[in-house]
């Protein structure tokens, strides 16, 4: 080979190694979003200092006792091979000594989270208020209940009920300053397993009410971990609805 | 060039069959050995390593890291935990030691898939070539190395790294990451010999610098036994490392394959009749002792 072999040669690997390059990158920027639903571990750095960070090790996941990380596929709208866990099916159980991130060796998980309340794996959000019965005078609260830092994280606000004109309405309300997204956007699953038909109401497209959570965490490097983005929770009450619930139970 | 259809007949000849293929099952029973450890916990509740290759915890006790992944980590801004840093000094004072590339010839478990693809090309007589350079991976590695730098969200290679998709695939679940293993087979099978791990795959040519002066050789101490069948060239998927150490008797180069692109697989030892090659350390031999001609028996064992 000679010497104009040998650079045309090497010109050529490098221009092949810089499209790849640059198609990788653009594959990165796409992979970086996350679905809501989507949420990391306790103490997980902001989303793309996170995928810096985590190594893809798994240890996480094979140190959650309750078994509820799970690693992207490849195909699975998170970044491949990361930690997740999706509330609906499998809440972090929020466990007093935090072993996923024990287990982390890079600090993808922050090890200065030692107080698992102080985590801010997402925010939830009620999101069908139309469908939520506690905007309908009933009393369910089941949200509320199965907070495990119910009353700061999540409170039941008494309302007037103007449709009935003498009843109390218990709003369901997060404080994003405490909320950590576990328990309480399970809610509607748990729901699923009553008798359906029993709470339903007059409103004939009403499903279930949703609690959901957000999983969106600012995306500033300087903001260090766990920063929430506001809520907006708009009320709204069913179209056209004039009667008060005759909901039979 | 050599016959494909008799390839090893004279070798298991001459040795029988268990010891012409004595370094191939040993390196099979290597790779498919870490899955099984690392795939007792999940399916039998063995817990003896947990994690991945990228980083595991044995018995609770050992950490290791595989310090490719940790570097790239570290360049995108992350300060480590003092278990992935003597994990990350542990598996680099092993692979020193025994050749970095023996992670490609006997933990990867790429290297089963394109071997695989090797020995079909052999069986079906495929001898497509490609003009893909085998430095290819350096520059593949100085990009993968790069890319934490530019792109913020970090470790790109990790979103297509085959080698880590396969295995933790294997460990955790596999999703869609068999199709990129299945098209490493084929670009392997169908476009270029050893296309992948001779050519492109950058964890292959970390591995390959960090052995790069690894005391573990291949050597061709009996290189004057040799009768030219060429069949370890055939079989090796470096074949390019051979010639310096088994031709260079002349020209006074020492017997060792010096070069850090040898995987440490044994191949060549498995497959020649005359026992040319073996294990050894990298300065054993003094290149002057073997500069002059018939000092030393034929083929005969020194
Ligand atoms: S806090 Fe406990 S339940 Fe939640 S992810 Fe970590 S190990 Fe699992
Ligand atoms: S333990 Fe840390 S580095 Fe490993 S997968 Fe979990 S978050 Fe990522
Ligand atoms: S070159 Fe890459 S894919 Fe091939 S065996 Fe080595 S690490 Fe595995
Ligand atoms: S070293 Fe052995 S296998 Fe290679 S050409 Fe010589 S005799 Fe054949
Ligand atoms: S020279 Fe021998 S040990 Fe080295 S890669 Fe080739 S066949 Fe394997």
């Amino acid at each position: 080979m000679n010497r104009r072999q040998f650079l045309g040669n090497m010109l050529k690997t490098a221009c092949g190694v810089g499209l790849v390059g640059l198609g990788l990158g653009a594959y990165s920027k796409r992979a970086s979003s996350m679905p809501a639903n989507y949420i990391r571990p306790p103490g997980a750095l902001p989303e793309e200092d996170f995928l810096g960070a985590c190594i893809r090790c798994g240890l996480c996941v094979r140190d959650c006792p309750y078994d509820i990380l799970f690693l992207g596929e490849v195909g699975d709208e998170v970044a491949t091979g990361t930690p997740y866990f999706i509330a609906r099916s499998g809440p972090c159980e929020m466990c007093e000594d935090i072993p996923c991130v024990v287990a982390c060796p890079t600090n993808a998980l922050d090890h200065e989270l030692k107080d698992i309340e102080e985590s801010r794996m997402g925010l939830a959000v009620v999101i069908d208020q139309e469908n939520c019965i506690a905007f309908h005078g009933l009393r369910c609260e089941v949200c509320f209940n199965v907070c495990p830092i119910r009353g700061r994280a999540i409170s039941l606000d008494m309302q007037h009920n103007t449709r009935s004109g003498k009843h109390a309405l218990f709003i369901p309300v997060v404080h994003s300053e405490a909320c950590t997204a576990v328990d309480c956007v399970n809610v509607p699953a748990f729901w699923k397993r009553l008798p359906s038909r029993s709470f339903r109401c007059i409103w004939q497209k009403a499903s279930w009410a949703s609690i959901t959570v957000w999983a969106g965490r600012r995306k500033t490097k300087r903001a260090r971990h766990w920063s929430h983005p506001t809520p907006s929770i708009v009320t709204t009450y069913p179209k056209g609805c004039v009667t008060t619930c005759k909901v039979k139970v | 060039m050599v016959d494909l259809t008799t390839l090893g007949d004279d070798a298991i000849a001459a040795k029988g069959w268990f010891k012409s293929h004595k370094f191939l099952i040993l390196r099979r029973l290597s790779q498919l050995g870490i899955l099984a450890l690392f795939l007792a916990g999940p399916w039998f509740g063995l817990w003896i390593v947990k994690g991945n290759l990228a980083s595991s915890l044995t018995l609770d006790f050992l950490p290791l890291t595989d310090p490719y992944v940790l570097l790239q980590a570290m360049l995108s801004g992350v300060v480590p935990e003092t278990a992935a840093i003597i994990g990350v000094v542990i598996v680099l004072l092993f692979y020193f030691l025994v050749g970095g590339r023996v992670y490609c010839s006997w933990v990867c478990p790429v290297n089963m898939v394109t071997d695989l693809a090797a020995w079909l090309r052999r069986k079906l007589g495929i001898r497509t070539t490609s003009q893909i350079s085998r430095t290819t991976r350096y520059w593949m590695l100085v990009l993968t190395l790069i890319l934490p730098l530019v792109v913020t969200g970090g470790i790109v290679w990790e979103l297509v790294n085959p080698v880590s998709m396969m295995f933790r695939g294997i460990v955790f679940s596999m999703g869609a990451a068999w199709v990129m293993i299945a098209g490493i087979f084929l670009f392997d099978l169908l476009v270029a010999k050893d296309g992948w791990c001779g050519h492109i795959c950058p964890v292959g040519a970390f591995y390959n610098l960090v052995g790069s002066k690894s005391p573990l050789k291949v050597n061709a101490l009996q290189r004057q036994a040799c009768n030219d069948c060429m069949e370890c060239y055939v079989v090796c998927p470096e074949p390019q490392v051979i010639k310096p150490a088994l031709k260079g008797e002349k020209k006074g180069l020492s017997p060792v394959i010096l070069s850090s692109d040898c995987t440490n697989c044994g191949r060549c030892i498995d497959i020649c009749a005359k026992d040319v090659f073996s294990y050894g350390g990298r300065h054993a031999i003094k290149i002057d002792e073997y500069k002059r001609e018939d000092e030393i028996n034929r083929g005969v064992r020194v």
